[in-house]
């Protein structure tokens, strides 16, 4: 009669219909192909899911969109939708989308107090209002709970929110008490699997009639790969959890193993990881795991050295895919006394092995980190037959055979950034092209004129900021005139595709201009461009499809309204000065801090940008346990952890900063700043953008400029400002020369890469030191270190050129004003660029209600007035702001060099 | 938060016998022949379109045929009338061209039907009468595309039906409803929209009334249109924590049986019946008589499935005052207690714990 089915201990939860976990599920979902993704959902089901979990976090995505347009389309399939949905998303929006599509009883998943009790509050009374369970994950103010203390104690405090305030069902309440990877190498990661199943037990016993779930998939990631192991793992988890009261997984459904199927000695293996019995539990899994997976794996391969054993070439092959340099020179030696020529050396096996690493890279097997380190066992071994080379060369009178292909590469002038040209340098020489890079900060005359002298196949630019993106269509404009043809390759974090094909590639008419997403892409694309017979399609399917990206744009553009710069000022963004009371900085003028101590600010780097510089995406910490790219993830950080270590110790880079706090006042959109309390001698003043963007006017959102965050002159209250430059980039150059090898461009780029995040580190603690202590606005502040990089502080630090004010030229305001070139060594370029690019400045707002925003596109009213403001032509001012306008200024390009 | 009144009265009411709800309004309407021009009244002589067939909308043209209907079923003994409101929302109202008279006529409504059970009440003081606001399902349908082509179009979602629903259920408690039924629920989801505007409604008041719920079963499948089954629908409805949960419509008492047991054996609250008198004849007349009625429900009276009976399309005072004179031997349901248990629903149940 009744369906119920009772008597069920533990139930599936279908995890495949996840973008998160499932590449397969993502790539359907952006794709559109809805009728695949209802498949995954159906398999789930007929295989046993008694639920299943429907994911959409996805940063590209429309979230809320696809979880709705899933949602719905599920509930046309009665043999999916007879089983109970589970809405996961971080995002609470996204799961009130799925709360609006579903009649059925379903689940959320999931909320926690990590904002604190107020929102956990809100979205519980919803949750219980749209008739659904809850996961409340055991996550706080400070964070996620690892120990079972802390697991325990958050969920015996939501529990007592949730029922006591609110009258939530306990039945209804499923806890997650974080199920995190083990057995990564990292020994704090020892304890996670017993802390669950421990945390577990406590909770049910404590907190009768409810439930505890978790994601089991995340236990093993260290794993990946091997299968047999991932699941005897997971069985032996279930097991021994399921006993201690958890009565819920999110897992594959249909896929788990039996636990008395599992090899006894596995069993134990894994039983030793996930019960934390024995210090060497881990080691002792990962050297056995190979066994178990049925073909072997690396790991082993490299402890037993067994590969030594073979064939010379298969070493360097081997030892180029693993960026093994112990044995290259002997094994280049060996070689070479084979070969007829040391030139046949790196023709045969090398370049055979680095095709190997090719191979891999581009199908995604192997990660930059990997190449990068494959690229120094290379050079190595390159170095090692140099001498021969020469000698061989002098013998014969013949030159060495040409690369192929000879490409230039160079930052343009005005910018310093060049990691990730030294990247994309790396990748190419790696494939046997010529690489002749110019550095940083190179004017365009100098680009050409070499490129003509060396005659070169191809040229690449690159830039970080903004202004760079002018610079790059002079140059572009500069070789239509000097009669180039040869490619032009754009890259670097500013440009894109639509830059590159609305701005840049009109100026270039001979030629073509490539945009090039990554480093990844850069040996395909040049590959393509110096093939006799690819490069006439290749070129032809680029000008097909940046004309479609214009006609894109174009039409994108047009729907882009704007407001009047009036409209806009009408509607600034208001806040109650009446009330306000300023706090008085405990100087006012600048001070310098020289040689600040390197150790302490540590603590305060942000990781997650550090991974993305070596296109390895995620967010720290979670990456180094992440599916794909964790343990490439976990080597870096290791590598990262040990070169930063000695960074530190011998204090190769020297840290400087400047502060300075002035009485300010905003008159309009601008800010005066003032020598001192009498508010009579004005020192400065700081211009601000305003946001023009047209808004549906049901929303009511302001037009901000930075200027609204300070108090009007006319109110009368005595507000103040701030400013700062920080760097750790003193030094960096010759300390990485007289360190690092110049073969091994792998620690090089470490090294600047860890600059830059010193550097932004130290931005941070001096934020921090600010508001607690040299303008003390909020003396208490006790914030974890997630939280800095979350930016859950009391007011904000913009700097000049990015979003909230977009031209870098008020960098030079802020030079003046605190000497930062005498008391700190930043030198600003001429497109406002600090040199050393490891570097940080802008401003401090201190009022409560300010904030971070984006200018975006601003009309030409406001560039005329912003122009009158500044002193400048309206020429002038569209040259500096030329990323944000939002109208075709005239073709002056030329004009601007 | 405050509790309407009346809500003790209600519940001692039912704690001592089974409670009578009234019969079919549409069909009584019918037998007063009213023609385009009764419906539109002086005040809507001169309306763009044709109303004919807005019953709801007779509250404010005919006001006295709804009084004297709500008047002839309370003498025939129901305990619990309901407003003449059931497509008394904006998105009903939007085939007349009607939208904003949503709060109005459920205001309107509600009055009268508040004004008929309090001269009855008056009349037997022992048998206090009670005023159920009735919110229909709307004629869209959040779970089901209008289309069959595009599975994942909706012609209404969640956030409208929500809007409209608050505007009805504010109009029948500012005219003086004592109960919210929703009823005639073919899809869970407008129902879970109409609860979710009750409660907010409720909250904006500081005012709780107690909610009624009733799901259609369409047929023998013994699911809703939706496609839930009776049990999954309890499960998704329970957080609404209502005085009752039960069935109405499209069946005859025959038919519904097996679904009232379902309901009955796994709800944790009054259960309501109110079939159609029979299935609708070949000329789409309901013709089981009052008598007959009677003894097709008496055995679920018998059996201890009901606390709340009446009757739906093809009743009248007539089938209820037989349906009251069985109903008088019997005990309302023991309220049965169900094992604290997570209980969710796909179109099915799924019970854990």
């Amino acid at each position: 009669m009744t369906a119920a089915n009772a008597a069920q201990s533990f139930i599936n939860v279908g995890e495949r219909t996840n973008v998160t976990g499932s590449a397969k599920f993502r790539k359907l979902i952006e794709q559109n192909d809805y009728a695949g993704a209802l498949a995954v959902a159906r398999q789930q089901v007929e295989s046993g899911a008694q639920v299943i979990d429907v994911n959409m976090d996805e940063g590209l995505l429309d979230s809320e969109k696809a979880m709705e347009t899933f949602l719905n389309l599920i509930a046309s399939e009665p043999d999916i939708s007879r089983v109970p949905i589970m809405i996961d998303s971080s995002k609470w929006s996204v799961i009130e989308a799925g709360l609006k599509c579903v009649q059925g009883k379903p689940i959320v998943n999931s909320i926690s107090l990590k904002e604190g009790e107020g929102p956990f509050l809100e979205h519980a009374r919803k949750v219980l209002r749209y008739g659904a369970a809850v996961v409340v994950m055991a996550f706080d103010e400070e964070g996620q709970a690892d120990t079972v203390e802390r697991k325990v104690s958050i969920c015996e405090r939501a529990y007592k929110i949730l029922t006591e305030k609110i009258g939530f069902p306990p039945e209804d309440i499923i806890f997650d008490p974080n199920i995190f990877a083990v057995a990564t190498g990292i020994e704090e990661h020892n304890g996670y699997g017993i802390a669950f199943i421990e945390a577990a037990r406590q909770i049910k016993q404590k907190l009768p009639l409810t439930h505890i779930s978790g994601g089991v998939s995340n236990l093993s990631f260290a794993f990946r790969g091997n299968e047999p192991v991932r699941q005897a793992m997971h069985s032996v988890f279930l097991y021994h959890a399921i006993q201690a009261g958890m009565d819920m997984g999110i897992v594959n459904a249909g896929q788990l193993t039996v636990y008395d199927d599992i090899p006894a000695e596995l069993r134990e293996l894994c039983e030793d990881v996930i019960l934390n019995r024995r210090p060497d539990a881990t080691d002792r899994l990962l050297e056995a795991a190979p066994k178990f997976k049925g073909e072997g794996g690396a790991k082993a391969k490299e402890k037993d050295l067994s590969w030594r054993e073979r064939p010379v070439e298969d070493r360097l092959t081997h030892a180029l895919v693993h960026g093994i340099t112990d044995f290259i020179e002997v094994d280049t030696e060996e070689a070479r006394s084979k070969a007829e020529k040391p030139l046949h050396v790196i023709e045969g096996p090398l370049m055979a092995g680095m095709n190997v690493v090719g191979d891999l890279f581009g199908a995604g097997k192997m990660f930059l980190p990997q190449v990068v380190k494959s690229a120094r066992v290379m050079k190595q071994a390159v170095a090692y037959l140099q001498p021969y080379l020469e000698a061989e060369k002098k013998a014969s009178g013949l030159e060495a055979k040409p690369a192929a292909g000879k490409i230039l590469m160079a930052t343009v002038k005005g910018d310093v950034h060049d990691i990730g040209k030294n990247i994309v340098g790396v990748v190419l020489q790696c494939n046997n092209y010529e690489v002749i890079d110019l550095g940083v900060m190179v004017p365009s005359a100098k680009i050409l004129e070499t490129a003509k002298r060396e005659k070169v196949d191809m040229i690449g630019l690159s830039g970080l900021i903004t202004p760079s993106l002018d610079e790059m269509c002079f140059v572009a404009a500069e070789m239509e005139r000097e009669g180039f043809s040869v490619p032009l390759l754009i890259g670097g974090a500013t440009t894109s595709k639509v830059h590159t094909a609305v701005k840049i590639n009109p100026n270039y008419n001979r030629g073509q201009a490539v945009y090039v997403l990554d480093a990844s892409r850069a040996v395909g694309v040049v590959s393509n461009l110096l093939s006799d017979t690819e490069k006439a399609p290749f070129i032809q399917n680029i000008k097909s499809e940046y004309a479609k990206v214009r006609e894109a744009h174009l039409a994108n553009e047009a729907r882009k309204q704007r407001i009047t710069l009036k409209a806009a000022r009408d509607n600034k963004f208001k806040i109650d000065w009446r009330t306000f009371q300023p706090a008085k900085p405990s100087f006012l003028g600048t001070r310098t801090f020289a040689d600040y101590s390197l150790g302490s600010l540590v603590p305060y780097i942000d990781w997650t940008p550090f991974f993305q510089t070596w296109e390895l995406t995620g967010r720290y910490p979670q990456i180094l346990t992440d599916n794909k790219v964790g343990a490439e993830a976990k080597k870096l950080f290791d590598d990262a952890q040990a070169l930063l270590k000695r960074i530190v110790a011998e204090k190769w880079v020297k840290a400087s900063a400047v502060v300075g706090f002035w009485p300010a006042n905003s008159i309009g959109d601008d800010i005066a700043l003032y020598e001192d309390d009498r508010r009579g001698t004005q020192v400065a003043t700081l211009h601000t953008l305003r946001q023009q963007i047209a808004r549906d006017p049901s929303r009511d959102r302001a037009h901000t400029a930075l200027a609204d965050f300070i108090a009007p002159k006319d109110t009368g209250v005595p507000d103040y400002i701030g400013g700062f430059a920080v760097t750790t980039g003193l030094g960096e150059e010759e300390a990485i020369e007289r360190h690092v090898k110049k073969t091994d461009d792998y620690t090089r780029i470490m090294a600047k890469a860890l600059c830059d995040r010193l550097a932004e580190a130290f931005a941070e603690a001096m934020h921090e030191k600010v508001r607690k202590e040299l303008w003390g606005y909020v003396k208490g502040e006790k914030l974890s270190s997630t939280d800095l990089i979350l930016e859950k502080y009391q007011g904000i630090r913009p700097a000049p050129g990015y979003p909230a004010q977009p031209d870098h030229t008020e960098k030079s305001t802020l030079w003046k004003l605190m000497d930062v070139e005498q008391q700190t060594g930043i030198t600003l370029t001429e497109s406002y660029a600090m040199w050393p690019g490891s570097a940080v400045s802008g401003l401090y707002f201190a009022n409560p209600e300010s904030h971070y925003f984006g200018v975006g596109k601003v009309e030409r009213d406001q560039v005329e007035d912003y122009a009158a403001r500044k002193g400048w032509t309206v020429e002038e001012a569209e040259r500096w702001l030329a990323p944000v306008l939002n109208y075709e200024r005239a073709r002056s390009v030329n004009a601007a060099a | 938060m405050r509790r309407k009144p009346s809500w003790t009265a209600l519940e001692k009411a039912a704690g001592e016998r089974i409670l009578i709800i009234d019969g079919a309004m549409g069909t009584m309407i019918q037998r007063y022949k009213l023609g385009e021009h009764h419906y539109r009244g002086e005040r809507f002589a001169d309306h763009s379109k044709d109303i004919k067939g807005n019953n709801d909308l007779l509250v404010l043209t005919q006001p006295a045929i709804i009084e004297e209907i709500h008047g002839q079923y309370l003498e025939a003994g129901a305990d619990i009338i309901e407003t003449n409101t059931f497509n008394a929302q904006r998105i009903s109202l939007a085939d007349y061209h009607m939208e904003e008279l949503g709060y109005e006529m459920n205001v309107a409504a509600a009055k009268l039907a508040r004004r008929a059970a309090d001269a009855w009440t008056k009349k037997t003081p022992d048998k206090p009468r009670f005023v159920a606001g009735a919110v229909g399902p709307t004629n869209r349908t959040a779970s089901i595309s209008p289309d069959v082509n595009n599975p994942g179009y909706r012609n209404v979602n969640f956030e409208e039906l929500r809007d409209a629903y608050k505007e009805q259920v504010r109009g029948l408690i500012d005219g003086g409803a004592d109960i919210i039924l929703i009823e005639t629920i073919f899809d869970t989801l407008n129902a879970k929209a109409a609860g979710f505007a009750t409660l907010e409604v409720f909250e904006e008041k500081d005012l709780e009334l107690p909610v009624m719920i009733s799901g259609t079963i369409t047929d023998r499948s013994g699911r809703t249109l939706s496609g839930q089954t009776a049990e999954a629908f309890w499960y998704s409805m329970r957080h609404l924590r209502p005085f009752s949960i039960g069935l109405n419509c499209a069946l005859g008492a025959e038919l519904m049986r097996p679904y009232i047991a379902e309901l009955s054996h796994v709800a944790d609250v009054r259960i309501s019946a109110y079939p159609n008198a029979g299935l609708p004849n070949a000329m789409g007349e309901y013709d089981e008589t009052p008598h007959d009625m009677a003894c097709k429900i008496e055995p679920w009276l018998a059996d201890g499935l009901i606390n709340v009976v009446g009757g739906c399309c093809g009743s009248t005072p007539d089938h209820i005052a037989h349906i009251a004179s069985h109903a008088k031997g019997y005990k309302p349901r023991a309220i049965t207690k169900a094992e604290p248990r997570l209980r969710l629903s796909g179109l099915e149940p799924f019970v854990h714990g």
